[in-house]
């Protein structure tokens, strides 16, 4: 059952232990203007916004723009690391610089594609797992590197919907609904939503969550797409919850058959 | 003394990592060390234990920030 009354389901999502009040994740970059960013990452009601970790240099980038994001609880990642090691370093300087153990891990294995090399991932996720960390991989929608990550300890799996700021919504639903099926630890859709449909197929499916970026960023509104987006977590989240009735070939009357006038 | 500082060789008077960040700060307008984090020679080091860490010539030191992304 599901408290109707609240907007969060009862069934909240946990995290090695960590109870979270949204089933959305929200990355914090491409915004147009910080005030912006600031208004869409309150209208998605997401707690979970995502951080990366770059050289300081002279150009700045807004050094208060995640003080003041500080009610959130930060994810931090790899974007851009290409082996194991750089991975690793950017996580152990990530933990320091927010204070925080969690970290979505990004290997990239191809620059035009962006998709993760699941050799180096695993090698990175084993020794983060090891020193401590609650280890978020952004993964291939692949059931076999999904249960591989998960025996390796980590809190989470997130396979991509589709390539990272493609827009191009879920591309392999029947892999992920196996993935969401069979996965020991919570899977969180990542990269690919386009529109709140996306998330409503990724919700539906069976995911536990997803995390999206540039279709809120990149939208004409991007407030009111965070809003949409937070609507559309927490349809999709219901429905699967609810259970879809069968689909059928021939049309099934919904208004009762008997009495119908002039018969 | 030169140092090897996000890649880059620079001269720098500072005798520990604190020193180091304080020359830092002031050139690129940061305004505390909250949201940094420094690692030298590819180890990271507490923030609380950069006044008591002392760098040496050909040292690589990398000073990073958290920053929005995705």
């Amino acid at each position: 059952m599901t408290d109707i009354q609240n907007d969060t389901p009862a069934d909240a999502l946990v995290i090695a232990g960590v109870r979270l009040s949204s089933r959305l994740f929200i990355g914090t970059a491409g915004y147009p203007t910080q005030s912006i960013l600031f208004d869409a990452v309150a209208a998605s009601g997401a707690e979970v916004v995502t951080a990366s970790i770059r050289r300081v240099s002279l150009q700045g980038h807004g050094s208060d723009t995640l003080r003041r994001l500080k009610g959130h609880r930060f994810l931090p990642n790899t974007a851009g690391c290409e082996t194991a090691r750089d991975a690793i370093m950017t996580a152990e300087l990530a933990r320091e610089a927010l204070d925080t153990t969690w970290i979505k891990v990004e290997v990239i294995g191809d620059r035009e594609t962006l998709y993760p090399d699941v050799a180096e991932l695993l090698e990175a996720c084993r020794h983060l797992v090891d020193d401590g960390f609650t280890v978020l991989p952004y993964c291939n929608d692949d059931p076999v590197v999904c249960q591989r990550l998960a025996d390796l300890g980590c809190a989470a799996v997130m396979p991509m919907g589709s390539l990272i700021g493609s827009g191009m919504g879920v591309a392999n639903p029947a892999n992920l609904e196996l993935i969401c099926r069979r996965s020991p630890v919570p899977v969180i859709i990542d990269a690919g939503i386009g529109t709140a449909s996306d998330a409503v197929i990724a919700m539906e499916l069976g995911a536990a969550g997803c995390l999206l970026n540039t279709a809120v960023a990149k939208a004409d509104d991007p407030v009111r797409m965070a809003r949409a987006m937070r609507y559309a977590v927490q349809a999709g989240r219901d429905a699967y919850c609810a259970g879809r009735i069968p689909k059928r070939g021939r049309a099934e009357p919904s208004s009762p058959q008997l009495g119908l006038v002039g018969s | 003394m030169r140092l090897i500082v996000n890649g880059q060789g620079r001269e720098s008077a500072a005798s520990d990592l604190d020193a180091l960040f304080r020359e830092e700060a002031e050139e690129t307008g940061i305004d505390g060390p909250q949201g940094i984090a420094i690692a030298l020679n590819g180890c990271v080091v507490r923030r609380r234990d950069w006044g008591t860490t002392p760098i040496s010539e050909g040292d690589r030191i990398e000073i990073v920030r958290a920053m929005q992304g995705g």
